[in-house]
C-alpha cells in the first residue's frame, strides 16, 4: 500500500501548492486590482482616514478636503455641489467613488507609484500621507453660462451641455440637468447618506446619470453634418453641388412609406444645392444621400468621427451608435431614415461635440479630456496632459466647406438662435422624435469663431415644450450654445 | 503490499527532546501573537493576554508530557505544529473579539475564552484517546460499530427538536446551551469503518477488472460500495445542504479504496460519480447554483458574494506582510473567526503568514503520511493515510473556498477555526495519529532474538 500513499502525499502536495499560488495571486498578483474595486471599505477607511488631494478648476478647488473632528478627520466637500457634479462624482463611504473621484483615484487618494517617494517621506517623517491634486480643462464661465442655460428651461426639462476646444479637445464645460449634490453622499451621517441614495436612484430622471456622456439620444438633424460629410467625402460633392430637394422622399423599397421635411414644407424647388439642403434642413436631400452613401459608408464616417467607442475614459461614457448592429442590413427607409439622425441613430452630446469641433478643426478629430495638470501634495507637477489627435474625420477641404455651410445655417438657416454680432459662428439645430408620446429633443451643436475655432458645443433639451420642427428645437437649445460661446470667447 | 514494511533493525529516536524544544518555539510564536495583538488593537498587552498565555502554556506542556510518557516514540512534530495552529487561531478569535467590543460595546459576543475552554476539553479527549486506544489495530475490531456510530451522528442533524439549521446548513445538534456539528466526529469514525472495512475486502476490490488506456477499471459488480458511499454523501449534500462535508466525505472514501486496492480506476471511478453528483447537484439546488454564481463572478458585490469578496478585499489589504496583528479590519468579514479565519490571518499576517500557515498544515499531512508509510500493519496504514488526507481534504475545501480555487463551501479550518466539535474532533485525530505513530517508531517486541544465536538486544522502554 505503499505506493499509492506516495502518490495521495503527490496529490497533497499539489493541492497545497494550488493553495500557495491562490494566496500569492490574490496577496501580491491581483492586491492592487481589489484595492481599487469600487465599494472596498478597508481602503476607504484608510482613505477616508487621509488629506484627499483636490481638484480644481483654474485655481478654485471644486473638490476639497476639509479637517473635521470625528473618526475619520477630513470631509471631502464639494464647494459649487451641483454645477460639478457630473465632472466630480461623488466620494462616499457606503457607494464607493464616480466620475473623476474615482478615475484619478490614485493621485487623489496618494497611492498612485508616481507619489512614491511623497509617501516615503511622509513615512520618515511620520506625516499623514497627503494626495495630489488634479486641475481640470474647465472653463469657469462656460461651465456656469451652461448651468444656467439648462437651469432657465422650463420645469420639466431634462438636458446637457457640453464644450470642447476644437484644437486640443479639451472640456470646457460638462454639465446636465436634473443634477445632484455630492455633498450629500459625501456625508460622514451614513444613514443620511442613504436615504439620499435611495432617493436619487429612486428618481425616474436619474439625476446622476451624466448626461453629456452617457445618455444616447436620436441626434436627429444635427446627424446631418455627418451625413453631408459622407456624401462630400465618398461621393465628391462640393457646397453648390446640386441635390434631391422638394417635399418627399419614395424609392424603390419604399412600398407606401414617404420621407417628408418637417412640417410637411417643400425645400425651395426640387433641385437645390448642398448649402441650400443644410440651411433648411431638408430631410429628403439626406434621406436620399445617405441611400446613395450606402449604409457601409455612412457607418464608416460615423465611426471616423468617434462613433462606436466609449468617447472619454475620465468621467463614465456610452459609445454612440449608427445602427444597433453593424452587421444587419437597413431596410431603404430605415437607411434614408437614419441619414436625418433618426431610426437607431443615437448619440451623445459629447459625440455631437467632437464632430462639431473635427469640422472646425480641419477634420482632425480630438481625444476629449478633463484633466490637464496632475500635481503632487508638494505642488510639483507630475503630468501635464498632451492634446492627442484620435485621426482625420474628414480631409481638410471637406472640413473647410462643411464649416462654410454650417456658419451659413447660422445666417441665413434655421441656427439664427446662435447668431452672435461680430463674430463667424457655425452650427446646426436638429429635432428629433424618439416615439409619439415621449417629447422631442431639441439639439443644437454650434462652434466659434469659424476662421478660429475656440469651441464647440453640443446641447441637448428634452422637454414637453419643445416644439416639433427644427426652428423651436434651435429656440429652445440655440441660446445656451450661444451663451456658453459666449463666455469661451469673451463677449 | 507491493513494497516491504521497514526492517525491524531500523531503531526510531523517540525525539522527546525535539519536540519540547518546538513547543517551546511554538509557545513564543503563539505568546508573541498575543501580546501583537494587544499592542495593535490596544496599544497595551491587556490582563487577558496573561491568562490566555498562561492556558496555553499549561496545554501545550501538558500534551508534552502526556505524549511523553503514554506515547514516546511518536511523532516529535505533529504536536508543536498543533500548537501552533491552535494558539494562532485563540489570537486570531481574540483580536476579532477586540473589534466586536470596539463596535458594539463591552456586552459583545467573546469567543476567544470559550475557544481556550475547548481546547483544554480538547486536551482532555486527546488524553482519553491515547489512554483508551494503547494499539490501534484493536479499532479494527470495531469497524462495523463505528460504521454505525458515523451514520447516527450523520443523521443527528436531521432529527427533530435536537438538530439545528444554522446559516442555511443543517449540521447542528442542541444539547441545552451547547450546538455540536456531530459531522466532525462522523469524519474520524468513517476513517476507522473505511479502513477497517477495506483491509478486509480490498483483495476482492482489487482483484479482477478490466484494462483501459492503461488503468485498471474495477467490475461493475464491485461498485456497490462505492455507490453507496457516493449516496450517502449526495445524502449529506441534499438533506443538510452541506457541500464540504459531501465533497469531503466522498473524497475520503474513494481515497481510502486507493489507497487499500492500488488501483488507481477507483479514483477515475470516483472522480466521475463526484464530478456528476456535482452537476446533478449544480442543476437541481439554487443553493448549490448561487455558490458557483458566486465563485465564478463575485463582482459586482453583491448579498451572495459579499462575505467572499470581504475575504478577498481582507487578504489584497494585508499584501506582503500584513496590516499587523489588530491593526486590519478582519471584523469586516462576516465569520471572520471561524470559516474565514484564513482570510483574517492573511489580513493580518500578510502573503507570508497566509503561507506559513499553509505549510503548518502540509507538514502535519506530510507527518500523517509518513506514519501512514512506516507503519507496519495495513489496517494502521490506511487509518493514518486516511486522517492524514481528510485534514488534506478540509483545508483544501475551506482555504480553497476563501481563497477562490473552488466554491465556497462551509468547512471548519483545523485547529484554528472557532468552534468546539472541530477543536475536539481534530485533537481526536492528532491523538490517533500519534498513537499509530508511536506503535510503528516503537521497536518491535522481541521475541525473534531467542532463534537467533548472536543477539540480545537493549531496549530502552
Amino acid at each position: 500500500m505503499n505506493r499509492p500513499i506516495r502518490v495521495m502525499s503527490l496529490v497533497c502536495l499539489a493541492l497545497f501548492v494550488s493553495l500557495l499560488l491562490a494566496v500569492n495571486y490574490i496577496q501580491f498578483v491581483d492586491a492592487e486590482t481589489l484595492n481599487a474595486k469600487n465599494g472596498n471599505r478597508r481602503v476607504i477607511d484608510e482613505e477616508f482616514s487621509r488629506e484627499r488631494g483636490p481638484i480644481l478648476v483654474g485655481d478654485r478647488p471644486i473638490a476639497e478636503s476639509v479637517p473635521v473632528d470625528d473618526q475619520w478627520q477630513f470631509q471631502r466637500r464639494y464647494p459649487d455641489g451641483k454645477l460639478y457634479a457630473d465632472i466630480t462624482g461623488y466620494f462616499s463611504y457606503t457607494y464607493g467613488r464616480s466620475a473623476l473621484e474615482q478615475s484619478q483615484n490614485s493621485i487623489l487618494s496618494g497611492s498612485d507609484s508616481r507619489l512614491f517617494v511623497n509617501r516615503v517621506v511622509d513615512l520618515i517623517g511620520s506625516n499623514q500621507p497627503r494626495g495630489g491634486s488634479v486641475s481640470l480643462t474647465v472653463n469657469r464661465k462656460a461651465q456656469r453660462a451652461a448651468a444656467e442655460g439648462l437651469a432657465d428651461l422650463p420645469g420639466d426639462a431634462k438636458g446637457a451641455a457640453v464644450a470642447i476646444d476644437p484644437s486640443t479637445g479639451a472640456v470646457l464645460a460638462m454639465t446636465g440637468t436634473p443634477t445632484y449634490n455630492p455633498n450629500v453622499l459625501a456625508s460622514h451621517d451614513l444613514s443620511a447618506v442613504s436615504d439620499a441614495w435611495e432617493r436619487l436612484n429612486a428618481n425616474d430622471n436619474q439625476p446622476m446619470l451624466n448626461r453629456s456622456t452617457q445618455q444616447s439620444l436620436p441626434p436627429g438633424s444635427t446627424f446631418k453634418i455627418v451625413t453631408a460629410a459622407a456624401a462630400m467625402e465618398k461621393l465628391g460633392l462640393k457646397p453648390d453641388s446640386t441635390v434631391k430637394g422638394g417635399s418627399s422622399l419614395s424609392a424603390p423599397g419604399f412600398g407606401s412609406y414617404e420621407l417628408v421635411n418637417q412640417g410637411g414644407g417643400n425645400c425651395g424647388g426640387n433641385k437645390i444645392t448642398l448649402t441650400q439642403a443644410l440651411e433648411v434642413s431638408c430631410n429628403v436631400t439626406f434621406g436620399d444621400l445617405a441611400m446613395q452613401v450606402g449604409q457601409a459608408g455612412m457607418q464608416e464616417q460615423a465611426d471616423a468621427f468617434g462613433f462606436s467607442r466609449r468617447p472619454i475614459d475620465q468621467v463614465p461614457s456610452n459609445p454612440s451608435q449608427f445602427t444597433q448592429d453593424p452587421d444587419v442590413e437597413l431596410e431603404p427607409p430605415q437607411l434614408a431614415q437614419s441619414g436625418i439622425g433618426q431610426f437607431e441613430v443615437s448619440a451623445t452630446p459629447l459625440q455631437m461635440a467632437m464632430a462639431t469641433g473635427a469640422i472646425a478643426n480641419g477634420g482632425a478629430l480630438m481625444q476629449p479630456y478633463l484633466v490637464s495638470t496632475v500635481r503632487s501634495p508638494d505642488l510639483k507637477t507630475i503630468e501635464t496632459a498632451e492634446p492627442e489627435k484620435i485621426r482625420d474625420a474628414i480631409s481638410g477641404g471637406t472640413a473647410a466647406s462643411l464649416s462654410q455651410m454650417m456658419v451659413d445655417v447660422v445666417d441665413n438657416g434655421t441656427g439664427a438662435p446662435a447668431a452672435i454680432s461680430g463674430v463667424e459662428v457655425g452650427g446646426k439645430t436638429g429635432t428629433a422624435q424618439s416615439t409619439p408620446d415621449r417629447p422631442p429633443y431639441a439639439w443644437f451643436v454650434s462652434f466659434a469663431p469659424a476662421d478660429d475655432p475656440k469651441v464647440a458645443v453640443a446641447v441637448v433639451v428634452e422637454s414637453s415644450s419643445t416644439g416639433r420642427d427644427d426652428i423651436s428645437g434651435g429656440r429652445l437649445a440655440g441660446p445656451i450654445a450661444k451663451s456658453i460661446i459666449e463666455a469661451v470667447i469673451g463677449r | 503490499m507491493s513494497t516491504p514494511t521497514p526492517s525491524s533493525a531500523v531503531v526510531y529516536r523517540k525525539r522527546r527532546g525535539a519536540e519540547a524544544v518546538l513547543v517551546a518555539l511554538a509557545l513564543c510564536i503563539v505568546i508573541a501573537a498575543f501580546c501583537a495583538v494587544g499592542l495593535g488593537a490596544r496599544d497595551k498587552i491587556p490582563g487577558f493576554v496573561v491568562g490566555l498565555s498562561v492556558c496555553l502554556v499549561v496545554i501545550a506542556v501538558a500534551t508534552h508530557l502526556v505524549v511523553r510518557f503514554i506515547a514516546p516514540y511518536a511523532d516529535p512534530v505533529l504536536v508543536p505544529l498543533v500548537v501552533t495552529l491552535n494558539g494562532l487561531g485563540v489570537a486570531m478569535i481574540y483580536r476579532i473579539d477586540l473589534a466586536e467590543i470596539d463596535k458594539s460595546g463591552a456586552d459583545a459576543n467573546q469567543f476567544a475564552g470559550r475557544q481556550v475552554l475547548w481546547t483544554v476539553l480538547g486536551l482532555a479527549l486527546f488524553v482519553a484517546v491515547l489512554l483508551i486506544v494503547r494499539d490501534h489495530r484493536k479499532l479494527q475490531r470495531f469497524t462495523y460499530t463505528f460504521g454505525l456510530v458515523a451514520f447516527v451522528l450523520l443523521l443527528l442533524p436531521l432529527l427533530p427538536v435536537i438538530g439545528t439549521e444554522i446559516n442555511g446548513a443543517r449540521i447542528w445538534v442542541r444539547v441545552g446551551a451547547f450546538s455540536l456539528q456531530p459531522g466532525e466526529f462522523a469524519k474520524i469514525c468513517l476513517a476507522i469503518f473505511f479502513a477497517g472495512y477495506l483491509v478486509v475486502k480490498r483483495d476482492a476490490l482489487a482483484l479482477a477488472g478490466r484494462r483501459f488506456m492503461g488503468i485498471d477499471f474495477p467490475r461493475g459488480r464491485d461498485l456497490g460500495p462505492i455507490l453507496v458511499a457516493w449516496l450517502v454523501s449526495l445524502g449529506v449534500l441534499v438533506f443538510q445542504r452541506d457541500l464540504g462535508s459531501s465533497l469531503l466525505f466522498f473524497g475520503l472514501f474513494v481515497v481510502m479504496l486507493y489507497i487499500a486496492t492500488e488501483r488507481p480506476g477507483w479514483l477515475v471511478v470516483g472522480t466521475t460519480l463526484f464530478l456528476g453528483g456535482a452537476t446533478f447537484a449544480a442543476m437541481t439546488f439554487s443553493h448549490v447554483q448561487s455558490r458557483i454564481d458566486a465563485w465564478l463572478h463575485p463582482f459586482p458585490v453583491s448579498d451572495s458574494t459579499f462575505q467572499l469578496v470581504q475575504g478577498l478585499y481582507g487578504m489584497a489589504w494585508g499584501g506582503l506582510l500584513g496590516r499587523g496583528l489588530g491593526q486590519g479590519s478582519p471584523e469586516i468579514t462576516p465569520f471572520g473567526y471561524s470559516d474565514f479565519i484564513f482570510a483574517s490571518i492573511g489580513e493580518e499576517l500578510g502573503l507570508a503568514g497566509a503561507m506559513a500557515v499553509i505549510l503548518m498544515y502540509a507538514l502535519i499531512v506530510e507527518r500523517g503520511l509518513r506514519t501512514a508509510l512506516l507503519c507496519r500493519d495495513a489496517f494502521g496504514k490506511l487509518l493514518a493515510a486516511g486522517l492524514a488526507v481528510s485534514i488534506a481534504l478540509q483545508v483544501f475545501v475551506v482555504v480553497g473556498g476563501v481563497t477562490r480555487v473552488i466554491p465556497l463551501t462551509g468547512l471548519t479550518t483545523p485547529f484554528m477555526s472557532y468552534g468546539g466539535s472541530s477543536i475536539l474532533a481534530n485533537w481526536a485525530i492528532i491523538a490517533l495519529l500519534l498513537r499509530i505513530s508511536d506503535q510503528s517508531r516503537r521497536p518491535p517486541p522481541e521475541s525473534a532474538p531467542l532463534q537467533m544465536d548472536d543477539a540480545t538486544q537493549v531496549v530502552k522502554l
